[in-house]
């Protein structure tokens, strides 16, 4: 979700096998840099497998060019690796979320499994709530949030979204990305 | 209402008398059986047509998604039952509403519980009432759960293959049976017990039940134990949830207990007791 020279990226705890929930913490954002966010939903076997991925490629990077990879080049490397798998692709829906390195300017953009961008301006949903997620954020979205707004906008919509989602909850985790501060904290959900 | 009463009651001298061949056919005629007139889907299988579009377990596109996923457990003890549930229904994965009520009052000391298609138990349950009532008005005294229990197993196995979805406690404490528990579901099974646990969080809920449960258990452990036990369900569960709704079944009929959010009992549960060790509380890092 896209604030005023910030960004925010959340996601949910849960594991689970159908109506089994097998963990309570698992969380599905990893980061690549000081400013480079990924969120990944799907299979939890190809979101460890294409987190782990990505640490690797983006560690080749940096050392290849002696330099920390901006949001939007790491969108377009997790696009055209996720097609190279188009005839087998990996079960997750990735989301991105960064600051540019020379601008400042947030970015955000989200992909299907087998790697189309979508770039957006305002907010990215994934996962089984996708559709209630939708209905939160076009609800209490406005531009130029600040840090504070922008982290009670993107709880809000997500604690209330995975309320109406079966499959999604136990937890979450919120990181609000400004230029020169990265803060996580740990939003205590409902545990039904 | 006194030709109501007149037309189904009858003088108290003949009450203890053996019914003739002639009023045991009339009774049995007064209950309806196949003659609910239900509108059947002009098809050549109604029955066949009926599963193929309403059972999400093999089709999860199928066109009529009916309202599933609970917990609901009873268990008899020293001084009476216990009835507790929780309430959520769920469509699919989407939470349709998180405040239903599972546990249905069919009179003042006789309680069903609802699992499965919600509205197959609504209706039949809200039918049972009534049959209790026509039973109570013929015969002049409350009728046994073994009778009550009996009227709804004949009725769903009538309906077998058809889809109905039910899966059902009836609970309640007559001066003849004492407290009596019996499971009916909808393939037509009727069983008497001391402990039941129905729905996708049963084996959640038999976990924590069948470790603490014990016949002498005081009313407030009692009580703790099916709160606790739903608890459990509505945790692990993804399609159990909401507030725990808690019943007491005593000779003097039921008591409620409650209608309890689960998410500050859950913590205090957690915080209190140190128990659900597996969910964090802090920011690791």
């Amino acid at each position: 979700m896209v604030g005023k020279d910030c960004v925010a990226i959340a996601c949910d705890l849960r594991l689970g096998l159908q109506a089994l929930t097998v963990s309570n913490n698992f969380p599905k954002i990893f980061q690549y840099g000081d400013h480079v966010f990924l969120g990944l939903t799907g299979l939890a076997t190809d979101v460890s497998t294409v987190s782990d991925l990505f640490r690797y490629k983006v560690n080749m990077y940096r050392l290849r060019e002696e330099r920390h990879i901006a949001p939007r080049t790491f969108a377009n490397l997790v696009s055209s690796s996720l097609y190279e798998r188009r005839f087998g692709p990996y079960f997750v829906s990735p989301v991105v979320a960064g600051l540019e390195p020379k601008t400042g300017k947030p970015f955000i953009c989200g992909f299907d499994s087998i790697g189309c961008i979508d770039f957006a301006k305002d907010f990215i949903v994934s996962g089984t709530a996708t559709e209630q997620l939708f209905g939160m954020c076009e609800s209490l979205w406005e531009p130029d949030l600040g840090p504070d707004a922008l982290f009670e906008t993107i709880s809000q919509a997500l604690l209330n979204a995975v309320d109406r989602d079966a499959l999604s909850g136990w937890g979450a985790h919120v990181y609000i990305i400004e230029k020169n501060k990265v803060t996580k904290r740990l939003l205590k959900g409902r545990q039904d | 209402m006194d030709t109501l009463v007149a037309r189904y009651s009858r003088p108290t001298y003949q009450q203890n008398e053996a019914f003739s061949e002639q009023e045991q056919q009339d009774l049995a005629d007064a209950v309806p059986s196949f003659s609910l007139k239900f509108a059947m889907p002009p098809v050549a299988h109604p029955s066949a047509w009926l599963r193929a579009a309403t059972d999400d377990r093999s089709n999860p596109s199928c066109p009529i998604k009916i309202a599933h996923g609970t917990t609901t457990l009873a268990f008899r003890f020293q001084h009476g039952i216990i009835v507790a549930t929780d309430s959520r229904a769920t469509a699919g994965n989407w939470i349709a509403s998180q405040t239903v009520k599972k546990v249905i009052e069919i009179n003042s000391d006789l309680l069903g519980t609802m699992a499965g298609g919600a509205a197959d138990c609504q209706y039949w349950l809200a039918w049972l009432g009534m049959q209790c009532r026509l039973h109570e008005l013929r015969h002049k005294r409350r009728i046994s759960v073994a009778a009550a229990s009996k009227i709804l197993a004949n009725l769903v196995y009538q309906y077998k293959g058809m889809g109905l979805s039910m899966g059902t406690m009836c609970a309640g404490v007559t001066k003849e049976e004492g407290p009596a528990l019996y499971y009916i579901d909808s393939d037509g099974t009727r069983l008497a017990g001391n402990l039941f646990c129905v729905g996708s969080g049963q084996t959640f809920a038999y976990g924590v039940l069948d470790a603490e449960y014990r016949y002498d258990l005081t009313t407030e452990e009692a009580l703790e134990l099916g709160s606790r036990s739903i608890l459990a369900a509505t945790h692990r569960d993804a399609y159990s949830g909401g507030f725990i709704n808690l019943y007491h079944v005593k000779e003097s009929g039921w008591e409620k207990h409650g209608f309890t959010d689960t998410n500050p009992v859950f913590w205090k549960t957690k915080l209190e007791k140190g128990e659900f060790s597996n969910v964090t509380s802090d920011l690791a890092e």
